[in-house]
């Protein structure tokens, strides 16, 4: 008989005149696995946040095991046995796995920490969920699915009975993702109760039980997961049909426009390039498949102008890379950062300034260092108006467009360029494309992935640096996978298998084949 | 207790924060004149027409306002490029001791050359001493990672101390009867007045459109884009190609050069010489004004001309009701409290429970 451990009723909240929730109610019976499905800014977190405490509802009410839960206390949702397993980790990278996971229960009055029973316990829990740890392993020593797993059994080890997934698999190779679902079937056969947030329709159908559908702050559907197609749950998410980003393989793939020859970088740990070489053609896409941290921000950093070779030669259209980001972007490199808040864009500053912020110096938009704001002014209304960048004006400043909006002006900065060759814009020799849709909702990433695309075909040589697999899968006309600092043979991507490309970003040796 | 993002401001808030923060700076200000056992009304009446009554109180608060409007933005240059200049006090007495160092009487008769070309050399000289004591900072800061809140401060005291020395050494006036003094500017380097019979100078002039220049620099130009781009955030400026050390650097040679003009103003305007007292913190109160201007360089003129009217006006009072002159201090430093927490209520509500 399943019980139900927690029933959210009419949850509202407002953010002034946004309405982040509206009037949701979900029921969770102990023994299954939700999915809460919905692209960003659906207010799956505003929602998780409200049941954990961070936040207070304007309206509604949460029931943990029949007991009504105190609003905007999340100690009260600890002791109630919630518990939540953030994407960004909450450990201490020098303490052990011990440590990090009996931080925080220990009352400070008490003069000697119970090391012994805590350890057994640790042990016991992690056997019982089949969640093998080592206790005495330090954090920093541990790859990124163990991490994880301590973060889960940190919150089984302070009693959680719901635990809240929030995108776990986003830093996870496919195998690692397929353990997790597994230790999740364990630990509901528990009796535990798994709220599983997530955007991936394949591995929700995979994971989940039960999924529900949240667009605009609105709970839009529940189903069956045995009921449910992608096809069907996108629409839901959306809130019409999508087209998928199909590939067109690349049509004519012309000369070398890039070429890394044994290129090393200074960077710590795996964040380094480590011996890489790699030519990129015009008309083509490369695609880099890996696990973050490997050596995929010391990649895209050195081809965008922000860190330097110590090793090897770069070249770029047969001439030596030129040392700055403005050089570069005058010698035709487009380039997309990975975080579009923190690198991206100057969210202070307006719109059309981030627009031109990468060309200021050329004179298409200075003349003896005075801003020439006119043409400034019309080229961000042309970059407006070409890639549909909304929701604040030219004046407004950046930080208040949406991520999609967002990448939107970062896409038109780096693709449209203010010279003319021929009547039209010049269009880009290289692009460096590192995580460009990375948070982005179903449309937005539909629009960046087709982008790249038509640069491509119009000649552009594109590299892009993708942690999603069906990204790089997607779009890449030839992948290769990074792993600790080094850079795999690239393959056309028919020539990859899910499987092979795992174990590759795992680190295995032996080159799997298809 | 909690603060939300609000996800806009609203008008009403917008409104309401300078409204609400004036209240609160008068209020918490009334607690202490009544504390000193003076009418609340009356003093505030004392108070303002002390700094702002007459053509008399306006000359004065407007000659107190030329180095606090020149500090002001020393302030709002750096703190734009997040460059955190402390030791606008320190920089004003250097650019003050240039000034002298070029423009003094030394042995009686100074250089012998035109004042046509002596005042820009002082002025220039001013400027530099400013701006080469703010690049060491700056660079520590660049390239050590060295914070600059910490070394500006100190620099100050560095030469607040060396300026004792040159007054009691180098730079004594021989006629001052042993007061640690410095010996006088020469007359004919000495700004004109710009009201007659008030102390009022030509350095408002230079105040008000040093102003203006650095509000066209912010807006018109890519070095003022290039402040504001690393203040805003320094990565994603350097992604974007802007020279981020070089602009660490200008912007300190800027800043700096305008705290030192302050100290040649000051002297070439009012005090005709160098002494140990002739700032009474005007590179401090420059922070204030421009965090109450909110780092823009046409508000430093109006926060300028506040503070110098409210330190003007509490002479007034005090002679009158006897409240001590340090409630002009206080009423700054709430009213700057008070900014900084409506802007902040303006961007984020507060929740309880």
């Amino acid at each position: 008989m399943t019980l139900t451990v927690l029933r959210l009723q009419g949850i509202t909240k407002r953010f002034g005149e946004l309405t982040a929730n509206d009037d949701i109610s979900l029921d969770l019976a102990s023994g299954e696995v939700l999915a809460l499905l919905g692209e960003n800014g659906a207010g799956k977190s505003t929602l998780m946040s409200i049941l954990f405490g961070h936040y207070v509802a304007d309206a509604g009410s949460i029931e943990v095991f029949g007991q009504s839960l105190a609003p905007g206390n999340p100690k009260a949702a600890l002791a109630a046995g919630v518990g939540m397993v953030h994407q960004h980790f909450t450990l201490a990278d020098n303490l052990s796995v011990l440590d990090n996971v009996m931080l925080g229960t220990e009352p400070l009055w008490q003069p000697f920490s119970r090391r012994a029973a805590a350890r057994a316990r640790l042990l016991e829990v992690a056997q019982r969920f089949g969640l093998p740890v080592q206790p005495e392993a330090r954090i920093g020593s541990l790859s990124v699915g163990e991490r994880q797993r301590v973060e889960i059994l940190k919150a089984l080890y302070r009693g959680a009975r719901i635990l809240i997934l929030d995108e776990p698999t986003a830093v996870l190779t496919p195998q690692e993702s397929e353990a997790l679902f597994d230790t999740l079937g364990q630990m509901v056969a528990q009796g535990l109760a798994v709220i599983f947030i997530s955007h991936k329709l394949a591995e929700v159908l995979r994971v989940s039980h039960r999924i529900a559908v949240l667009r605009g702050g609105k709970l839009v559907a529940q189903a069956r997961s045995g009921e449910a197609t992608q096809e069907q749950l996108a629409q839901w998410m959306v809130g019409h049909a999508v087209d998928k980003t199909v590939r067109r393989p690349a049509r004519a793939v012309g000369d070398v426009v890039c070429a890394l020859d044994q290129v090393r970088t200074s960077g710590s740990g795996r964040d380094r390039l480590d011996d890489v070489s790699l030519q990129l053609r015009a008309g083509e896409i490369v695609a880099i498949a890996g696990v973050s941290g490997n050596g995929q921000v010391a990649l895209a950093e050195l081809l965008s102008g922000t860190r330097r070779a110590v090793g090897g030669t770069v070249t770029l259209m047969g001439r030596a890379l030129p040392p700055s980001p403005a050089a570069l972007v005058l010698r035709g490199v487009a380039r997309i950062p990975e975080d579009r808040h923190a690198v991206g864009v100057i969210g202070d500053l307006p719109v059309w300034e981030n627009v031109v912020s990468e060309r200021l110096r050329s004179p298409a938009f200075s003349r003896w260092s005075w801003i020439r704001r006119g043409a400034a002014r019309a080229h961000a209304a042309r970059v407006e108006k070409a890639f549909d960048v909304r929701g604040a004006g030219l004046q407004a400043p950046a930080r208040a467009l949406s991520g999609g909006n967002m990448q939107k002006l970062i896409l038109g900065r780096a693709l449209l360029s203010p010279e003319q060759r021929d009547g039209k814009p010049r269009t880009p020799r290289l692009i460096v494309a590192h995580q460009p849709t990375w948070g982005l909702d179903i449309g937005a990433v539909a629009y960046v992935q087709q982008q790249l695309i038509a640069a491509r075909n119009a000649g552009a040589a594109v590299l892009l640096i993708s942690d999603d697999l069906d990204e790089v899968l997607a779009l890449g006309d030839r992948v290769a996978v990074m792993h600790s600092g080094k850079l795999g043979e690239p393959r056309a991507a028919d020539k990859w298998t899910r499987e092979a490309i795992g174990l590759a970003m795992a680190g295995a040796k032996g080159r799997a084949h298809a | 207790m909690r603060l939300e993002r609000r996800h806009r401001s609203s008008a009403a808030a917008l409104v309401l924060a300078p409204i609400g923060a004036v209240a609160f700076t008068m209020a918490v200000s009334a607690l202490l004149v009544l504390w000193a056992g003076a009418p609340v009304g009356r003093t505030y009446a004392l108070l303002l027409s002390g700094g702002f009554g007459s053509v008399f109180a306006w000359s004065e608060t407007l000659t107190r306002a030329i180095p606090l409007i020149l500090t002001g933005l020393a302030a709002t240059v750096a703190f734009k490029a997040r460059l955190f200049n402390i030791g606008a006090e320190g920089q004003l007495y250097a650019g003050a001791i240039a000034a002298i160092a070029v423009g003094g009487l030394h042995g009686g008769t100074g250089i012998e050359l035109s004042p046509w070309l002596l005042f820009p050399l002082m002025m220039l000289a001013a400027a530099a001493a400013g701006a080469l004591l703010l690049l060491g900072p700056a660079l520590m800061k660049n390239k050590l990672g060295v914070d600059e809140v910490v070394t500006t401060l100190l620099f100050n005291f560095i030469v607040l101390l060396g300026v004792g020395a040159l007054l009691d050494g180098w730079m004594k006036d021989p006629s001052a009867m042993g007061w640690p003094q410095s010996v006088a500017l020469q007359s004919d380097l000495e700004l004109g007045k710009l009201i007659a019979q008030t102390r009022v100078h030509t350095g408002l002039l230079w105040a008000l459109s040093l102003a203006v220049m650095v509000w066209a620099i912010f807006k018109y130009t890519v070095l003022g884009f290039d402040i504001r781009a690393v203040g805003g955030n320094a990565r994603a400026a350097a992604f974007a190609g802007v020279p981020v050390t070089r602009t660490v650097v200008l912007t300190a040679l800027l800043s700096g050069a305008l705290a030192g003009l302050a100290g040649a103003i000051e002297v070439a305007g009012r005090t005709s010489y160098v002494t140990l007292d002739m700032s009474p913190g005007y590179g401090y109160s420059g922070i204030v004004i421009a965090m109450l201007a909110g780092l823009h360089p046409l508000g430093v003129i109006a926060a300028g001309v506040f503070v110098a009217g409210v330190l003007v006006g509490a002479d007034t009072m005090s002679r009158a009701v006897g409240v001590p002159t340090y409630i002009a201090d206080v009423i700054v430093a709430a009213s700057l409290i008070a900014v900084l927490v409506a802007t902040l209520l303006t961007q984020y509500r507060v929740r309880f429970k």
